[in-house]
């Protein structure tokens, strides 16, 4: 099962390096979209299919990723699909190659119980996005990727001497040098605390960079705006929850060594202050997407600050990565139609979306009202299950500041998206070509009534998994 | 042995002071390519037996890090014809002093974690830590692509020098992904170098400022 979901995509990525046709190409992602989600869906409703190796074992934290992943690229393929179709005199074989690729490094990530193994995944996901990032070959779009590319790589080098600390740290401890989650977990009390300790920071600062944690966050709002919308997307509800992956993994061993109190201060103080800068640049933003991006440096933070409470904040920081995905995926698709339609990003040029493209308008506006957790939408039963957590937990300063720069974040934002959905279109914007197609709007509404849906009544199965990893991460198999 | 180690050490902290120091671009390159050389020479002294495995190591590690990718920065230097000189945003000799004391401030912390029995002795840790500080200032101190990417070199020089203390305990998957990486990530970056100098006339990163806040 491992296999099919990791190399399927990679083997549809060679595919469509192969294919000449320009044209026929782009429909290879819907087609590895909907088998990689049915896989996915198959993989979690059959747990007895693992991969028969220590290294590849999907557990509960990866089953709520791998379906995040997934879902958001089904949706997103289909967008994709629409995209390259409107950018048909770009050549598209590095960008079908990549994101597809993409997609199979992100299973792997989801997958991996070998530290080293989830490290190389990690940094070859920055290597397959970057030439996305630079997909429109702007001198924008070159910047974006050259900082994207720096940052990373040093956020990731980081990260790798994180994990060589925490191998020492066993190896420290007379026991057997491993890498594996199962050999840290088992042996986690006997571990060496300050080389723990040290490799937990160093992770937190590595990974947090490819997360967007502040003040490691400078490439994502550059890379996040000049990257294609399919791409933005993807980047922000899938990769980013990826990387917190590998944070969680870290907090488990911590949390198993008994040492949460050391390692939940820096994680709350690093997601308020993401938080805080979030909320600095999100006010009085002009640009749109970048808007969009600060927006997720705000919800990576809020992560940060889930996990930083501890147990009773976990159910909702674990449904949040869920639902941010989709409803970041729901904003970006249709910031990405408002873009086309006006072929500008700034509030200056673009107002009266919701007559120039009266779809992709509302649904950008009702985005807004889920994403800066108003009821009936997912975000708001996740946000206010970490605040009651935050208040368990007798956090009432966190939770107090919190809901604070979620007020701020709501006013913020909402000043932009006003502007880019009230009032009347210019002449210039009113003559360009593009409308709302099919390709390019219903997997928006396939996204808002998950969200919905998501918001109202939680699936059954949903909750198990869920409950299933705050379990796991409390130590009861 | 552990003498031997150490010497070897003591001169790639000098050559990171050097890195610092020097103005011309070319004799960055010349110093971080001795550097990672030395550094391939490394897994031979650790290992009591040679195996295969470290022999393979001991070889791609000194061709990438000696040679392919120094020789891939001079070519990328000598296409895109700019200013041989690295153009620092502090003095050179302010960050030789500040490489100095980040590698004293690495001595008196590495004393603080503590070693395996057959560890103790070597600067192993005090030297990884100074390298990858000395790569942390050059990188956030110098203008051009060219230099940065050199910073980054010399931070994983730092992190291949801790390696060192897991090259007998660890499958060598590990050491080569390191190895992997830093070629691909290289390779990617010295495009993207040209690319910039396609569309800026120029390699210099205070260029790179349209997407300011």
């Amino acid at each position: 099962m491992a296999f099919a979901l990791i190399l399927f995509p990679i083997l549809m990525a060679a595919l469509a390096a192969a294919l000449p046709s320009n044209r026929f190409r782009p429909w290879l992602i819907p087609v590895t979209g909907a088998v990689h989600f049915a896989l996915t869906v198959f993989a979690l409703a059959r747990p007895d299919l693992t991969a028969g190796s220590v290294w590849l074992v999907l557990d509960p934290f990866g089953k709520i990723i791998l379906l995040t992943v997934s879902t958001l690229f089904f949706f997103c393929s289909f967008y994709a699909a629409g995209y390259l179709r409107h950018c048909a005199g770009h050549p598209n074989r590095a960008f079908c190659f990549c994101f597809m690729a993409f997609l199979g490094l992100m299973s792997l990530v989801t997958w991996s119980h070998h530290l080293g193994l989830t490290w190389v995944a990690i940094e070859a996901t920055t290597l397959a996005t970057a030439p996305l990032i630079y997909f429109e070959r702007t001198p924008r779009s070159i910047e974006a990727t050259w900082k994207y590319m720096m940052v990373c790589s040093v956020g990731i080098a980081l990260g790798l001497l994180g994990t060589f600390f925490l191998a020492y740290s066993s190896l420290h401890a007379g026991l057997e040098s491993t890498l594996t989650l199962e050999g840290l977990l088992k042996h986690a009390p006997q571990l060496s605390k300050p080389w723990l300790h040290a490799a937990f920071l160093l992770l937190l600062v590595g990974y947090g960079t490819k997360m967007g944690l502040a003040p490691m966050h400078t490439w994502l709002p550059d890379a996040h705006s000049e990257a294609p919308s399919p791409v933005s997307a993807m980047l922000s509800g899938a990769l980013l929850p990826c990387a917190f992956l590998s944070i969680l993994r870290m907090y488990h061993i911590c949390a198993a060594a008994g040492d949460v109190a050391f390692v939940s201060r820096p994680l709350l103080w690093m997601g308020l202050f993401s938080m805080g800068v979030a909320c600095v640049f999100l006010v009085g933003q002009r640009d749109f997407k970048r808007m969009l991006a600060y927006s997720s440096v705000e919800h990576m933070g809020i992560l940060a600050m889930g996990l930083g409470i501890g147990a009773t904040a976990l159910f909702g920081t674990l449904l949040h990565v869920l639902v941010h995905g989709l409803t970041k995926g729901m904003l970006f698709f249709s910031a990405g139609n408002i873009y086309h339609a006006y072929g500008s990003k700034s509030t200056e040029q673009v107002s009266g979306a919701m007559r120039r493209v009266p779809l992709s308008g509302t649904l950008f506006l009702v985005g807004f009202f889920a994403i800066t957790g108003s009821p009936p939408f997912g975000p708001f039963i996740s946000e206010f299950s970490i605040l009651n957590g935050a208040f368990d937990a007798g956090r009432y300063v966190t939770g107090g500041l919190f809901l604070f720069l979620l007020l701020v974040v709501f006013i913020g934002m909402g000043a932009t998206v006003l502007k880019v959905v009230q009032g009347r279109a210019s002449f210039e914007a009113r003559s360009r070509p593009y409308r709302d197609t099919f390709l390019s709007s219903a997997p928006i509404v396939g996204l808002l009534l998950l969200v919905l849906l998501l918001g109202v009544y939680i699936p059954a199965p949903i909750t198990a998994l869920i409950r299933d990893a705050v379990l796991f991460l409390e130590g009861q198999p | 042995m552990t003498n031997l180690l150490n010497s070897i050490l003591v001169i790639v902290l000098m050559l990171n002071l050097f890195a610092l120091g020097t103005i011309r671009i070319v004799s960055v390159i010349r110093t971080v390519a001795i550097q990672g050389a030395l550094l391939g020479l490394l897994p031979l002294l650790l290992h009591e037996r040679f195996s295969p495995v470290i022999a393979l190591t001991v070889v791609t590690s000194i061709a990438l890090k000696g040679i392919a990718i120094p020789g891939m920065m001079i070519r990328a230097l000598r296409d895109v014809k700019i200013k041989r000189e690295v153009e620092p945003l502090i003095g050179l000799q302010t960050s030789v002093i500040l490489g100095a004391l980040g590698t004293v401030f690495a001595l008196l912390f590495a004393d603080r974690l503590p070693l395996a029995a057959h560890h103790t002795g070597a600067l192993i840790v005090p030297a990884a830590i100074a390298t990858v500080l000395v790569g942390f200032i050059l990188l956030i101190t110098r203008f051009k692509a060219i230099s940065q990417v050199m910073g980054y070199l010399v931070l994983e020089n730092g992190i291949f020098i801790f390696g060192m203390l897991l090259v007998e305990a660890m499958p060598f998957v590990v050491e080569m992904g390191v190895l992997l990486d830093l070629f691909v990530g290289i390779f990617v970056i010295c495009i993207i170098v040209n690319q910039i100098n396609q569309a800026f006339s120029s390699t210099d990163t205070r260029r790179l400022i349209s997407l300011k806040e």
